[in-house]
């Protein structure tokens, strides 16, 4: 299957060369292709080098009110962790968000390019584009490099003309509706809280509460998963940023510490 | 019939720490000076640093025939900009670009990690940290290169600032004066000279101000 490399086309404005001298950098780039006897080898080495940021949790829902999107902040790079304060909750649009998992930079470009390709839909069709249309838009990309090692494991939460909208897209080019998931490392964890304690007829404060509980239980348990447990609403206005707090804060709200009493501790100390 | 081997890789890591800070309306990107190829030193006077843009400054370690072409590459579409636009490009804008550019090499990286600095369109610090294929974040503080591990948790910290992830949100740029700011850099490259064998011999300061550009040095470990 032909390389989909539209998402490099660049839409700034060409400016004709006078005389001949082309412009490289007005054209738009293919993406560069090593000469080597072994593509598949040398990628698997250079993923190696670049080392993806692996290891999150992120989940989204849909219930009675809309979707509800939710994610940790830890980026990992195989034991070290490269940063606590990563946005995985990506605003493609003021409708629609993206979660990100995998690796952090595809993550981040193909999620931005989207935002380009549903805003030249709107710009050409008059109207917004659905989530229906913009995950497939997505699925079809990373379809396109199956097996060069893109690393994306996302959810597109939107609210479209149909209601809420949910998918899962990955980068083997898998695509999913469903109306719960939890993707990354500390997703087992995730879906334990989420599964037992969600209902459909939650209000909004409660989906909230339940998706920022599955994210700090998730934390607690996953080494790879940690940092701030952001949690986003999405709803007939467009998406709106709920929450967003500590996992460590987190830990003392939901298990506050009982101070020892005076008492107690000078029956410890040993007669002299 | 075994698999044949590559007995040759395009790339190589001539080591090096960078490291920038972001105060709330000055900033400070260093490097050290050495650069090494497995374990003999090539020169003890290469700099890191190159300065992109009037408000904006990167700093990289890694490879640096990559951070070469990479830098060219920049200067190039920089240039171009100025031509369409008629103004230098802006630190947040030169961000986004090198990420970018970054991620065009998604299957052939530049082996770069780059820490970019500079001030904004309001005159704050601000300090992009990335990876090598583009992942880019807005960050207070941060360092790359092989003394980052050492680097890193010292900065944590001494600067640690609340995540801008947080809600309400709270500023992510550091409470010390430009003097504070230097004077701590150069605390922090004296100790990871001691404990990495990749950072050492001098160690290059650039401030970015209101006022301008400023260019320090210090020594470090030689051996």
């Amino acid at each position: 299957m032909k390389l989909d490399t539209s998402g490099f086309e660049s839409f700034s404005t060409q400016i004709e060369p006078l005389d001949g001298i082309v412009g490289d950098f007005s054209a738009a780039p293919a993406f560069e292709l090593p000469n080597s006897t072994d593509f598949d080898g040398f990628q698997k080495e250079a993923i190696q080098m670049v080392k993806p940021a692996k290891g999150t949790t992120t989940l989204a829902f849909i219930f009675k009110e809309g979707v509800m999107v939710a994610a940790d902040s830890r980026a990992s790079m195989g034991g070290y962790i490269s940063s606590q304060s990563v946005k995985k909750i990506i605003e493609i649009n003021p409708y629609m968000l993206g979660t990100m998992a995998g690796g952090a930079a595809d993550c981040q470009f193909w999620h931005r390019n989207l935002g380009v390709k549903c805003r030249l839909h709107e710009l050409a069709n008059k109207r917004r584009i659905s989530v229906t249309g913009a995950s497939k838009l997505l699925a079809n990309i990373l379809y396109s490099y199956r097996g060069m090692g893109l690393s994306v494991g996302t959810m597109i939460a939107g609210w479209d003309e149909t209601g809420p909208g949910l998918y899962y897209v990955d980068s083997e080019g898998g695509r999913l509706k469903g109306t719960r998931f939890s993707v990354g490392s500390g997703s087992p964890y995730a879906y334990g809280v989420l599964d037992s304690g969600y209902r459909f007829d939650m209000s909004i404060e409660e989906a909230a509460e339940l998706a920022r509980r599955s994210i700090y239980h998730a934390t607690f348990r996953d080494g790879a998963s940690g940092g701030v447990a952001s949690v986003y609403y999405v709803g007939p206005n467009g998406w709106k940023k709920l929450t967003g707090d500590d996992v460590g804060e987190l830990h003392y709200h939901y298990n506050p510490v009982t101070p020892n009493t005076v008492e107690q501790e000078m029956a410890e100390a040993p007669g002299v | 019939m075994v698999k044949e081997q590559a007995n040759w890789s395009p790339y190589d890591n001539n080591g090096g720490s960078c490291v920038a800070i972001a105060g709330a309306d000055y900033c400070v990107i260093a490097a050290d000076t050495r650069m090494s190829t497995g374990y003999n030193i090539l020169t003890r006077d290469y700099s890191k640093i190159c300065q992109l843009a009037d408000k904006c400054v990167m700093a990289s370690s890694g490879f640096q025939a990559d951070v070469n072409a990479l830098k060219k590459n920049l200067y190039a579409k920089h240039l171009i900009y100025q031509h369409q636009h008629n103004k230098q490009m802006s630190c947040p804008a030169m961000a986004q670009l090198l990420s970018n550019t970054l991620y065009y090499k998604r299957f052939f990286p530049y082996y770069s990690f780059n820490v970019l600095g500079g001030l904004d369109s309001e005159g704050k610090g601000c300090v992009f940290t990335y990876d090598a294929v583009g992942s880019y974040e807005r960050v207070g503080y941060s360092s790359q290169g092989s003394g980052s591990t050492l680097i890193m948790p010292f900065l944590d910290n001494q600067l640690k600032s609340p995540s801008p992830l947080l809600l309400p949100a709270q500023d992510a740029v550091t409470p010390l004066s430009e003097v504070e700011a230097v004077e701590l850099v150069k605390t922090v490259f004296a100790s990871a000279a001691e404990r990495d064998i990749f950072t050492g011999d001098k160690l290059e300061i650039v401030v970015l101000g209101a006022s301008g550009i400023r260019r320090e040095y210090m020594d470090l470990r030689k051996d």
